[in-house]
Parts: C-alpha cells; sequence; structure tokens
C-alpha cells in the first residue's frame, strides 16, 4: 500500500500564476453576487442568477484548487454523475415550496 | 510481477488495480467530500424550500455590517484557498519551511472566518433576538435553518483549523508526505466550496435593500 501511496503522489497540478488568476476570478464573481443582490429581481431569478454563479466558482475550485481538472478522468465519472443526480433528485421538492407559498397567502 | 506492473500501466485504467492513479488517502477524502457534499445539498434544500415558501421572510442583513462582513468571511476563505493550494505546491517541490509558513496563513484567514462569523451570530442573537426557536419577526424556522446551516459549516471550518494546525506541525518536524498535506488541502477546499452557496443563498437573498 505504501509503495502505491508514493506512486501516486507524483502529481503536478496547475502553476502559481494559474492560482493567482482563478483567486481573482473568484473574487470577481462575489463582487458580481453583491451587486446583484442589491438589483430588484423577483426571487426566483435572483436564486436562479447566484446559483449559476455559485456553480461557476464551485466549478473553478474543484478544478484548479482541488486539481480534479488534473486528475484522470475516470475519477471524476465515479464521483460527480452521482452527487450532480443524487441533488437534482432533492429539487423534486421545490415545486411543493411553491404550492405552500400560495396556501398561505390564500 | 514486471510484467504484470507493465500489464497494468498498459491497460486502459492505467494502474490496474488502482483505477484512479491516486493514493487511498486521496480516494477516502474524495468520497468524504461527496458525502458531506449530500449532507450540505440536503440543508440547503432544505433552506431553499422554506425561504420560498414563507412570503414574508425576514431580511434581517443590512449592508453594513452584515453584508460587508459576510463578504470579507468570503474573501477570507477564498483567499485561505489560496494560500493552501500554495502549501500544496510548496510541499509538492520539497519545501518544508514554506509549506508550513503558507498552511499557518490559511488556518490564520480560517480563524479570521470563524471571529467574523461570531461576531455575526452574536449581533443576531442579542440586537436582532433571534434564536432557534424564535424571533421578532414570526418566522420561527428563519433562525432553525440558519444556525443548523451556518453552524455546521463553522464546525467543519473549526475542525479543519485543528486538522491544519495538526498538519502544519507534522510537516515542520519533518513527518508526512506530499500526499498528507493535499489531502487536508481538499478538505479545506471542500469547506470554502461550501460557504460558496451559504453565502449567496442565506445572506445575499436575505440582504435588506
Amino acid at each position: 500500500m505504501s509503495n502505491h501511496s508514493d506512486a501516486a503522489v507524483e502529481h503536478v497540478g496547475g502553476t502559481t500564476q494559474s492560482f493567482i488568476t482563478v483567486w481573482v476570478a473568484l473574487l470577481a464573481l462575489t463582487g458580481v453576487e453583491v451587486f446583484l443582490a442589491y438589483e430588484q429581481l423577483p426571487t426566483l431569478i435572483m436564486l436562479t442568477a447566484l446559483m449559476g454563479l455559485s456553480v461557476i466558482k464551485a466549478a473553478l475550485i474543484i478544478g484548479y484548487f482541488m486539481h480534479l481538472k488534473f486528475e484522470k478522468f475516470s475519477l471524476f465519472l465515479t464521483l460527480f454523475p452521482m452527487l450532480v443526480l443524487c441533488i437534482l433528485l432533492m429539487m423534486i421538492f421545490m415545486p411543493d415550496s411553491i404550492r405552500a407559498m400560495i396556501m398561505r397567502v390564500q | 510481477m514486471a510484467d504484470a506492473e507493465a500489464i497494468a500501466v498498459q491497460s486502459v485504467w492505467r494502474g490496474g488495480e488502482h483505477p484512479y492513479s491516486i493514493g487511498s488517502k486521496k480516494l477516502g477524502m474524495w468520497l468524504f467530500i461527496i458525502s458531506d457534499a449530500l449532507t450540505f445539498s440536503a440543508l440547503l434544500m432544505a433552506y431553499t424550500y422554506v425561504r420560498l415558501s414563507t412570503p414574508d421572510w425576514p431580511k434581517p442583513f443590512i449592508f453594513n455590517p452584515s453584508i460587508i462582513f459576510s463578504t470579507i468571511m468570503t474573501v477570507c476563505l477564498l483567499s485561505s484557498s489560496l494560500t493552501m493550494v500554495m502549501a500544496v505546491h510548496s510541499m509538492n517541490h520539497g519545501n518544508r519551511g514554506a509549506t508550513v509558513k503558507w498552511i499557518l496563513a490559511t488556518m490564520v484567514f480560517g480563524l479570521g472566518f470563524v471571529g467574523l462569523h461570531l461576531t455575526e451570530w452574536l449581533k443576531l442573537i442579542y440586537t436582532e433576538h433571534v434564536t432557534i426557536f424564535s424571533n421578532e419577526w414570526g418566522v420561527p424556522l428563519f433562525g432553525g435553518t440558519f444556525f443548523a446551516l451556518t453552524g455546521l459549516h463553522m464546525t467543519h471550518v473549526i475542525i479543519g483549523v485543528i486538522y491544519l494546525g495538526i498538519i502544519a506541525f507534522a510537516v515542520g518536524r519533518g513527518k508526512f508526505k506530499y500526499e498528507d498535506v493535499e489531502v487536508s488541502g481538499l478538505y479545506w477546499h471542500f469547506v470554502d466550496l461550501v460557504w460558496m452557496f451559504i453565502f449567496p443563498l442565506v445572506y445575499l437573498m436575505s440582504a435588506r435593500i
């Protein structure tokens, strides 16, 4: 097992410049999010826009900071499609929240 | 044995019995992160459900200090991710001294995040009178969901700071390898990643305009 670990650690992903570029991009996206929060947008549109930006930020962090971009594609295929599917399945409850809100208003 | 290794390298999985070409510690951390991501996803979904189904959801977060504080907290975590990735980068080049310094910088950012977050909590509890079960706006689920979500995340940050402290101490004493630092980095980046969803969903969606 130790041989396996030693062999596996020789792994380099990204450069200092690329890390700083990603960091600046993440800060800029955070600024856009704060700006959007003070725009008078409907709740659902605001929610969609903010979550879209968050997904982009998450992809940058996973790809560059967590080095997944530089790992074997099989690791990504094993981990993420299942995660995304489970999260999408959780969204099955969301239409019910709108029904609950309409019932409360009535 | 050599033939077996040669076959393993040539196979489409490039590694034979190690199909992902990563160490067991790293794979274990990835599996933990995915399971923890599901936990946070469920909590975020529950929060969103309650938020959308409550028409008079409170918006207690004024620009100064709440949104400014939470934005600085976000910058703290993003900067800590940069310092952590630099720690991993330094360890990969065999520079243990620089690795320890970068990890300590990461811990400082993490502690800064916790300090600001606790300040925000105390303001909500003592100024706005928000508790887990009640608040002045008559929406008790606000406090319940807010403290559950941010509390679990803050617990992860505190555990992360302790974890990084142990790693920094061991690396400084010449123990642990590159993979150990990289695995701790994965955990820390995940903590940062979760905040990227909590910040807009909890704070920005409830900003008082």
